[in-house]
């Protein structure tokens, strides 16, 4: 039992008590000589839930963060079906091919679609070259849809991992004696796989769900001011804007809909296993 | 259904799955080359003279050398944290035992933002000043939860009889944990220290609250980003990913005998749940 005792130390120290400190500081406040007053109030929730920018700006990221998922679900379960039923002897390169870009920098990814989405990058200038369009398109950088591609790009790996591992758990014989009874294969498909595939579906969702809700970096380098997120408005607080108690404010907002976002799945993925 | 038939449509789709996966890589690389900037179609005057900028940029280098630093402490650390807590997950029941999971598995799934405003708040009120060491403790916080994962995955597909056998022919505890269960562990333990130097080598969302003055690369990476993209940018970012697809063959190396396994991504998806 003596092993517990480091990990749990770290947690206390490292985890608990900084989630602590998160929610004391929410209940604090900045004076005018911005220093911190630690007097409980619950000024910065009233500012949170009185200005209508936060709401626009929660909404937005869960809007940014949905889009992500049902694009990346659009693109990689088709993939993974490819994968896991038709992908023949290459099966284990393409699949491998799926894991490599998992492995390289998000900062690379995020950045080299800033090289092809901006208003001399690649796209644009391809464009022109090939007479496809006579100026630039500048709506593809500094926008919400350079984010949201982005992070599908990053995201997919995400989805496609977990939605192959449970196709490839369906037993053969369920689509065979489906076939047998007379299932056109889209019936198959429809009653038998899509719903058995489900928990994978669940799980890569949730995955590409929290970290895009939570992303900073990709509206940063590749948003305007209209994509900024919900994590952009903490980091700011924490940096130029400074104002912490607010900030802290926001982070637990964020705690909050992460773990409602969590418990919700974990419901959905309960009652598929039991179902 | 039939499966021997390859379905033409779904095919060609994945292709183009691919081509989005790959793209933007193989923009970067290009571009790398090219003498006349980042962008522009088609690419044109071949030349290396952005590895040769890169080579002698110094402020890169040291954020290089801050980057192996951290990574390897975090390694370290991560793993000397993880490794009890997967074994005591793996092994016992204690109280609290759902909550001690929940909490060292958070930052998986908590936004780094959110790790490193957390933390950031910790040191600051300790009174310690923000430097590599206070990185190096952003990064093992994070990644001891991705380490616990992948060594609680390896100790699932121990076989335990090897520990009953040494347990009867009377090896103690630290005997059979020392002789037996870590060599047979080495490659599980391997390939986690690799992943979490990777990971370690790419973080910037908790990084970002807990630099010092000391830059690490993804760090120093950004601030330049912030100012203008040259291809020095894309030249470090091939040789970043040159790096990472050595890494990721010499795990699978590692971790299997050529078959594919499940890969570490789904046991971090696996630990969402």
């Amino acid at each position: 039992m003596l092993v517990t005792l480091p990990p749990l130390a770290w947690i206390a120290l490292f985890l608990f008590a900084p989630y602590c400190l998160l929610f004391c500081y929410s209940f604090w406040s900045l004076s005018e000589f911005q220093q911190i007053l630690h007097h409980f109030t619950l000024a910065n929730y009233a500012h949170l839930f009185t200005n209508p920018l936060y709401l626009t700006v929660i909404l937005r990221s869960l809007r940014i963060a949905f889009s992500v998922v049902l694009l990346s679900l659009l693109i990689g379960y088709p993939l993974a079906f490819f994968l896991a039923f038709h992908a023949g002897r290459h099966r284990v390169l393409l699949y491998q091919a799926v894991i490599i870009p998992l492995w390289v920098s998000y900062l690379v990814r995020a950045y080299a679609w800033k090289v092809i989405f901006g208003n001399e990058g690649v796209l644009n200038t391809l464009l022109l070259w090939s007479h496809a369009a006579s100026h630039p398109l500048s709506f593809l950088l500094y926008s919400p849809f350079a984010v949201i591609v982005t992070l599908t790009h990053i995201y997919v790996p995400f989805v496609v991992l977990p939605v192959v591992a449970s196709l490839e758990k369906i037993p053969r014989e369920l689509l065979e004696s489906s076939s047998d009874l007379g299932a056109r294969p889209w019936q198959t498909f429809l009653r038998v796989i899509l719903p058995l595939s489900l928990p994978g579906v669940v799980s890569g969702a949730t995955f590409a769900l929290l970290l895009s809700f939570g992303d900073f970096l990709a509206p940063l380098l590749l948003g305007g001011p209209s994509s900024v997120m919900i994590a952009n408005i903490v980091a700011n607080l924490f940096g130029a804007d400074y104002n912490w108690p607010l900030g802290a404010a926001v982070a637990v907002v964020i705690l909050v809909i992460v773990i409602a976002i969590l418990s919700v799945t974990q419901r959905i993925e309960r009652r598929e296993r039991f179902a | 259904m039939n499966f021997a038939h390859r379905p033409v449509l779904l095919s060609a789709f994945a292709g183009c799955v691919y081509a989005f996966l790959y793209f933007p890589i193989v923009v970067l690389i290009v571009y790398s080359f090219n003498r006349d900037g980042v962008g522009g179609f088609p690419p044109r005057h071949l030349t290396f003279d952005w590895y040769r900028v890169l080579f002698t940029d110094s402020a890169m280098w040291s954020a290089v050398e801050n980057s192996l630093i951290v990574a390897l402490a975090a390694v370290i650390i991560s793993i000397l944290i993880g490794f009890p807590a997967a074994y005591a997950l793996d092994r016992y029941a204690f109280p609290g035992k759902a909550a001690f999971q929940r909490f060292i598995l958070l930052p998986l799934i908590v936004p780094g933002v959110i790790t490193g405003i957390s933390l950031l708040l910790l040191v600051v009120s300790g009174g310690f000043h923000l430097s590599l060491t206070t990185v190096i403790l952003g990064h093992a916080t994070a990644l001891t939860a991705v380490a616990t994962t992948e060594i609680f995955a390896g100790f699932a597909k121990l076989d335990r009889s090897f520990e009953e056998v040494s347990a009867d022919l009377g090896a103690n505890g630290l005997q059979t944990l020392w002789r037996i269960v870590l060599p047979l562990m080495r490659t599980s333990l391997l390939g986690t220290a690799l992943l979490v130097f990777t990971l370690s080598m790419d973080e910037i969302a908790v990084t970002f609250f807990l630099i010092g003055r000391e830059n690490t690369l993804p760090l120093e990476i950004w601030s330049r980003l912030r100012r203008g993209a040259t291809p020095e940018m894309n030249a470090i970012s091939t040789l970043i990913f040159v790096f990472s697809v050595a890494a990721i063959f010499i795990s699978q190396r590692l971790i299997t005998g050529g078959e594919a396994r499940s890969g570490q991504a789904l046991d971090i998806a696996g630990a969402t749940r």
